[in-house]
C-alpha cells in the first residue's frame, strides 16, 4: 500500500463527499475511497478517525449508532446542514485551486 | 470508541478472509494495518471523555498564569471587586440575620407579641390583673408571658450598683423555649404576688459576681433590699433583652398599683400560639376574652382590646424599608465596580489580539475563546469576592458593636451560611457580568481575522461599548449622591428642629434613695428630697437641678388621664383625655430652659399642704381652652377627689422624636409640682426619681462633684445613667445616622469609581487616538483645539450619565421619603448641586488626560499605530 499525503482539508472535503449520499460507518468510509481512487487514497484508521471526530465536534456530521447487514454495531455517520454547505465551500476553494496550478503548469 | 474500533478491525479480518487468507494470517494483517491502538485510543480518548471539565482547569490555569503577567492590572481589578463585593456582603449579612432569618427559638412562627388596644393606641402595655385574666381565658395559646424593664439597686461588697433587669412571668422562658444555662427557669406560681423571692442571672452577671461558680443556684443576691435566692442561670446567647442581667418574677414588684385594672404599667406581652392556630384564630378568641372583660369590668376596660402581632415582624418591620434600601444602593457600588472591570478588560483586550488570533488559527472554537475570558474575570471576581467576604465578616461585627442600639437583633448579626452563599453567587455574576463585554467583543473581532478594516470598526465598537459603560457608571454614582445629598439635608433640618426646651448642657440622670428610705415615714422622705434638692442646687457647677417623676422628654413616657373640672365625668377610660405627666419641682423650667408663656410656674411653697396647683403647656391649652384664659380653671384627674388649679402656660416640649413629635396622639402637657404629691407617693419616689440638672459645662468631672454631694448626704444613695439631653437627641436620631452615614461611604465610593473610570477610559481613548491626534497636530491644530476635542469627548459620556442619572434618581429617590425630613425627595436644589458637582468631577477627570494628549509629539504620533 502507497500512502498518499493529502492535507487535513481535502481528507475532510473526501470524507464529507463519500457521505454525501448516505450516512456510513468508518470502515465503509475509508473501503469506499480506497475503491473509487482505484486504492491510489488508501485512509488509514490514524487519520480517519480523527478527522470524524474532529468534524463532529465542528457540527459538520454527526453520529448514530446503528446496526450492519451481519447484525453487528456500528457507528453511522451523517451529513450536516452545516456539513454540506462547508462541503460545498471546500468544492469551490479546491477547484479553483486546482485550476490556478494547472494555469502555473501550463505557462512553462 | 473502542467498540467502533474492534468493528473496524472484525471487518478487516473478514475482508482478509474474503481475500483468501487464512484466519490467523487475516488477524495479523488486520492488526498491521490498523497500526498503533493505543496510540488510536489516547487521541480518540481526547476528544471525548470528560472534556468539558478537562477544558475548565485548562481555561483557569490559562487564566491564572495571564493574570500573573500582569499583576498590576489583576490587583486593582481584583481590589475594585472587593470593594464591590465586600460591602454588599456586608449590609446582605445584615438583612439576612435581621430581617430573613427567623428568630432563634424553636418554632419562631408560632411566638407573636400580645399587647392591650385602646382606641387611641394600637400597641399599649398591659394592666397585671388583665393579664391573668386573659392567661385563664385564652384557648389558642400554649403561654401567654409577660415582660416589664426595672433598674435594680445591688448593694451588696462597695458601691450600690445599678443593674438592669425585666420583672418576667414565670413561663416566660418556657414560652420562648430558651433553656437555663444552670439550674431552672421559674416553676409555675413564682410570680405570684407574695411568693417567696427567687431571680434568675444573666452568665455575665453569673460571670462578674459568681467568678461563673457551678453553685450559684441556691446562693442569695440582694436586690432594692430585697433578698432574692438564684434559681438559674441565662445563656448570653439569650439575646432578647440585650442589656438585662436580673430577671425577678412580676409578683415581686412593689408597685401599689400592680394589682390596678387600670394601670398598663409598661408591660409588654408575648404569646405562643398552640399548634396548628393562626393569627387571625387567635385574635378572634382573644376579642372574645376583651368583651367578656369588658362586659364584667366596664370603667376600666369598655372599649380596651386586644392585639396580636407576629413578633419578628414587630422586632424588625420598622427598619425593613432603610436595611433593602441600602441593600439597593450597595448594588449600585458592585454595579459601578464591574463597569469599571469591564473597562480594564476591554483595554487589555486589545493588547491580546494577536494572541487570540493565534488561537483561533490553531482551531479554537469562537465559545472556547468567550468561556476563556469569562474564566479570566471570574478568577479576578472570586479573588476579590473572597477577600471582600473576610473583610466585610470581620468588619461588620466591629461595626455594629459600635453601635448597640441602632438595629434590632444586633447582637445576632454575623456571617452564616447564607451570606457565604450569597457572596458567591454573586462573585460569580460579578465575575461574568464584567467579563461579558470584553469577550464578546473579542469573539467578534476574531470574526474578522484581525485584517485592518476589520480592527478599526470593532474599535469603533469598543469605543462606544466603554462610551455607554461611563455614561452608565456616571449614572448610578448619580442617584447614589443624590440619595446622600437627601439624607445630609434631612438630618441637618432635623438637627435644627427646636425641641421646646434646651438640650445643651442639660444633664439628666437617675437617683436611687436607699432601699431602707421606701419604708420610711412621708415627712422622712420629703425632707430627705429637700435636702437633697438644696444640696445638689449648691454644687459648684450646677446652675439649677430639679427631681422629675413621670415622663421625660426622648426617654420616658408617663400618661395621665384628665378631664375639665366642670365638664362631666367621662363614663370610661377610654373616653377621658390623655396628657404626657411631668412631676417636678420648681427649678425644673430652668433646668430645662422651657420658656413661661403665661401666669407663673411651681414655687417652694406649692407643696403637699398648700392649695394643688398645676401648670400646662400650650397645646393642652390651645386644644382644651382655644382662645379663652386657662389661668383659673381646673382639672380632674382619675382616681383623684380633688381638682388642680392651673396657674401657668409653659411652652410645648417634644416627648417624642425630633420628627415624631408633630403627628403623636398625645401631645398636652400636665406638669405637677413634685412636693405637691401625696404621702402614698412618697415611697415610689424614694424608690427612684430623675434629676435633670442645668451644669456649666458637661465634662465628666461635673457628675463626679454631683456623685459626691449626692453620696455625702448618705452613702447609700444611687445615681446612674447620666446622659445630656444632647446625647439622647443624638440618640434619636441614631438609625438615620446610620443610614446616612451608610449612603455616603458607598456614595463617596461610587463617585471615585466612576471617576477613576472616566478617567481610565479618556486616558486609553487618548493612546488609542495618538495616531490620529498627532495627524492633527501635524496639520496645524492647536493645543486648545486637542483639549477640547477630547474633553468634548470625554464630557459627551460624563453628560450622557448626569442626564440618565437624574431620570433614574427622580423616579428612585421616592423609596427614601420616609427617612427624608424637611426636603422632598425630589428637591432640585439637591439635584442641581450635586449633579454640577459631579460634572465638575467628569471634567477633571478629562482634563488630565487631555492634558497630557496636548504633549503629544507630533513626530512620534505619526510613527504610533
Amino acid at each position: 500500500m502507497t500512502k498518499v499525503d493529502i492535507l487535513q482539508g481535502t481528507l475532510d472535503m473526501l470524507i464529507l463527499k463519500t457521505i454525501g449520499h448516505e450516512s456510513m460507518h468508518g470502515f465503509a468510509i475509508a473501503l469506499r475511497i480506497r475503491q473509487i481512487t482505484d486504492e491510489v487514497i488508501q485512509i488509514g484508521e490514524g487519520s480517519l478517525y480523527p478527522a470524524l471526530y474532529r468534524m463532529e465536534q465542528k457540527g459538520w456530521i454527526k453520529a448514530e449508532w446503528g446496526v450492519t447487514e451481519n447484525n453487528r454495531r456500528a457507528k453511522y455517520y451523517k451529513l450536516t446542514k452545516a456539513g454540506r454547505k462547508q462541503l460545498e465551500g471546500e468544492v469551490a476553494s479546491y477547484a479553483r485551486l486546482t485550476d490556478a496550478i494547472a494555469k502555473v503548469l501550463q505557462a512553462a | 470508541m473502542e467498540d467502533e474500533m474492534r468493528f473496524h478491525l472484525e471487518m478487516q479480518i473478514e475482508q482478509n478472509l474474503g481475500a483468501g487468507m487464512s484466519p490467523e494470517e487475516a488477524r495479523q494483517a488486520a492488526r498491521r494495518q490498523f497500526g498503533n491502538q493505543t496510540w488510536l485510543k489516547e487521541v480518540s480518548r481526547e476528544m471525548w471523555s470528560l472534556r468539558f471539565i478537562e477544558t475548565l482547569i485548562q481555561d483557569l490555569r490559562y487564566g491564572a498564569r495571564t493574570l500573573m503577567k500582569n499583576p498590576g492590572f489583576a490587583v486593582v481589578a481584583a481590589l475594585t471587586l472587593a470593594l464591590g463585593i465586600g460591602a454588599n456582603t456586608a449590609i446582605f449579612s445584615v438583612v439576612e440575620c435581621v430581617l430573613l432569618k427567623p428568630l432563634p427559638y424553636p418554632q419562631p412562627e408560632q411566638l407573636v407579641t400580645v399587647n392591650r388596644s385602646s382606641p387611641k393606641f394600637e400597641y399599649a402595655s398591659i394592666p397585671y390583673p388583665n393579664f391573668r385574666d386573659w392567661q385563664k381565658e385564652n384557648r389558642s395559646f400554649s403561654a401567654i408571658a409577660i415582660s416589664r424593664g426595672f433598674g435594680f439597686s445591688l448593694i451588696g461588697a462597695g458601691e450600690a450598683e445599678r443593674v438592669n433587669g425585666q420583672f418576667i412571668s414565670a413561663d416566660f422562658f418556657s414560652a420562648l423555649g430558651v433553656k437555663p444555662l444552670l439550674g431552672r427557669t421559674f416553676a409555675p406560681g413564682e410570680d405570684e404576688i407574695g411568693a417567696a423571692p427567687v431571680i434568675l442571672i444573666s452568665e455575665s452577671l453569673w460571670l462578674r459576681k459568681f467568678g461563673s461558680a457551678p453553685d450559684a443556684p441556691g446562693k442569695g443576691l440582694t436586690l432594692d433590699d430585697k433578698s432574692y435566692t438564684i434559681v438559674g442561670v441565662i445563656p448570653s446567647s439569650f439575646k432578647f433583652f440585650p442589656n438585662a442581667d436580673v430577671y425577678a418574677p412580676i409578683g415581686q414588684w412593689n408597685n401599689p398599683s400592680l394589682q390596678l385594672r387600670s394601670a398598663g404599667l409598661g408591660i409588654q406581652g408575648i404569646g405562643r400560639l398552640k399548634p396548628g392556630v393562626t393569627i387571625e384564630q387567635a385574635q378572634s378568641d382573644m376579642d372574645r376574652v376583651a368583651r367578656d372583660l369588658a362586659a364584667a369590668y366596664p370603667d376600666t376596660n369598655k372599649g380596651t382590646g386586644v392585639k396580636i402581632a407576629p413578633l419578628k415582624e414587630r422586632m424588625v418591620g420598622g427598619i425593613r424599608p432603610t436595611l433593602l434600601i441600602l441593600l439597593g444602593a450597595v448594588g449600585f457600588v458592585l454595579l459601578i465596580a464591574c463597569v469599571n472591570v469591564s473597562n480594564l478588560l476591554l483595554a487589555r483586550s486589545t493588547a491580546r489580539k494577536r494572541e487570540f488570533a493565534i488561537r483561533a488559527a490553531l482551531g479554537a472554537g469562537q465559545w472556547r475563546l468567550l468561556r476563556q475570558s469569562l474564566t479570566e474575570s471570574t478568577l479576578l471576581s472570586l479573588a476579590g469576592g473572597g477577600l471582600g467576604f473576610l473583610v466585610a465578616s470581620w468588619g461588620t461585627k466591629a461595626a455594629l458593636a459600635a453601635m448597640p442600639d441602632t438595629l434590632p437583633r444586633a447582637g445576632e448579626v454575623g456571617v452564616d451560611g447564607r451570606v457565604l452563599l450569597f457572596t458567591m453567587a454573586i462573585s460569580l455574576g460579578a465575575g461574568i457580568l464584567s467579563g461579558l463585554a470584553p469577550a464578546l467583543k473579542t469573539s467578534e473581532r476574531l470574526l474578522s481575522e484581525t485584517l485592518k478594516e476589520g480592527a478599526r470598526a470593532s474599535r469603533a465598537g469598543r469605543i462606544r461599548a466603554q462610551g455607554v459603560f461611563v455614561a452608565v457608571e456616571m449614572a448610578l454614582a448619580l442617584v447614589l449622591l443624590i440619595g446622600a445629598g437627601l439624607m445630609i439635608r434631612s438630618l441637618n433640618t432635623l438637627w435644627n428642629v427646636d425641641p421646646g426646651f434646651r438640650p445643651d448642657n442639660a444633664l439628666n440622670f437617675g437617683l436611687n434613695l436607699p432601699p431602707s428610705m421606701r419604708t420610711a415615714s412621708p415627712e422622712a422622705i420629703r425632707a430627705a428630697l429637700r435636702e437633697l434638692s438644696d444640696r445638689l442646687n449648691s454644687t459648684p457647677g450646677v446652675r439649677a437641678a430639679s427631681f422629675s417623676w413621670g415622663a421625660v422628654p426622648l426617654l420616658f413616657d408617663n400618661e395621665d388621664l384628665f378631664w375639665i373640672d366642670g365638664q362631666p365625668k367621662p363614663s370610661s377610660q377610654s373616653e377621658m383625655n390623655m396628657a404626657h405627666q411631668y412631676i417636678v419641682d420648681p427649678r425644673y423650667l430652668t433646668a430645662m430652659g422651657i420658656p413661661l408663656k403665661q401666669g407663673r410656674f411651681f414655687t417652694p411653697q406649692d407643696d403637699e399642704r398648700s392649695s394643688r396647683v398645676v401648670v400646662i403647656d400650650e397645646v393642652l391649652a390651645r386644644k382644651y381652652f382655644g382662645a379663652e384664659d386657662p389661668i383659673g380653671k381646673r382639672i380632674r384627674q382619675d382616681g383623684d377627689e380633688n381638682p388642680w388649679q392651673i396657674v401657668g402656660v409653659v411652652g410645648h416640649i417634644n416627648q417624642y422624636g425630633l420628627d415624631s413629635d408633630d403627628t403623636a396622639t398625645i401631645r398636652a402637657q400636665l406638669y405637677f409640682p413634685l412636693r405637691a404629691m401625696p404621702d402614698n407617693m412618697m415611697p415610689r419616689l424614694a424608690a427612684g426619681v430623675d434629676v435633670m440638672a442645668r451644669v456649666d459645662g458637661v465634662g465628666p468631672g461635673v457628675f463626679d462633684s454631683i456623685r459626691r454631694v449626692v453620696q455625702s448626704h448618705n452613702s447609700q444613695n444611687v445615681i446612674f445613667r447620666p446622659q445630656t439631653m444632647e446625647e439622647v437627641i443624638a440618640g434619636t436620631l441614631a438609625v438615620r445616622r446610620f443610614s446616612m452615614t451608610l449612603l455616603n461611604a458607598f456614595a463617596v465610593a461610587a463617585l471615585l469609581l466612576a471617576s477613576v473610570g472616566l478617567y481610565g477610559v479618556i486616558s486609553y481613548l487618548v493612546g488609542q487616538r495618538t495616531h490620529e491626534l498627532g495627524v492633527r497636530i501635524a496639520l496645524g491644530a492647536g493645543r486648545r483645539d486637542v483639549l477640547r476635542l477630547v474633553v468634548n469627548h470625554g464630557m459627551k459620556m460624563a453628560l450622557g450619565g448626569v442626564a440618565l442619572g437624574i431620570l433614574a434618581a427622580l423616579g428612585l429617590t421616592r423609596l427614601l421619603t420616609e427617612m427624608l425630613y424637611g426636603v422632598s425627595a425630589t428637591d432640585p436644589a439637591t439635584f442641581t448641586v450635586i449633579a454640577l458637582s459631579l460634572v465638575a468631577v467628569a471634567l477633571a477627570a478629562c482634563f488630565v488626560p487631555a492634558w497630557r494628549a496636548t504633549k503629544v509629539d507630533p513626530l512620534v504620533a505619526l510613527r504610533h499605530e
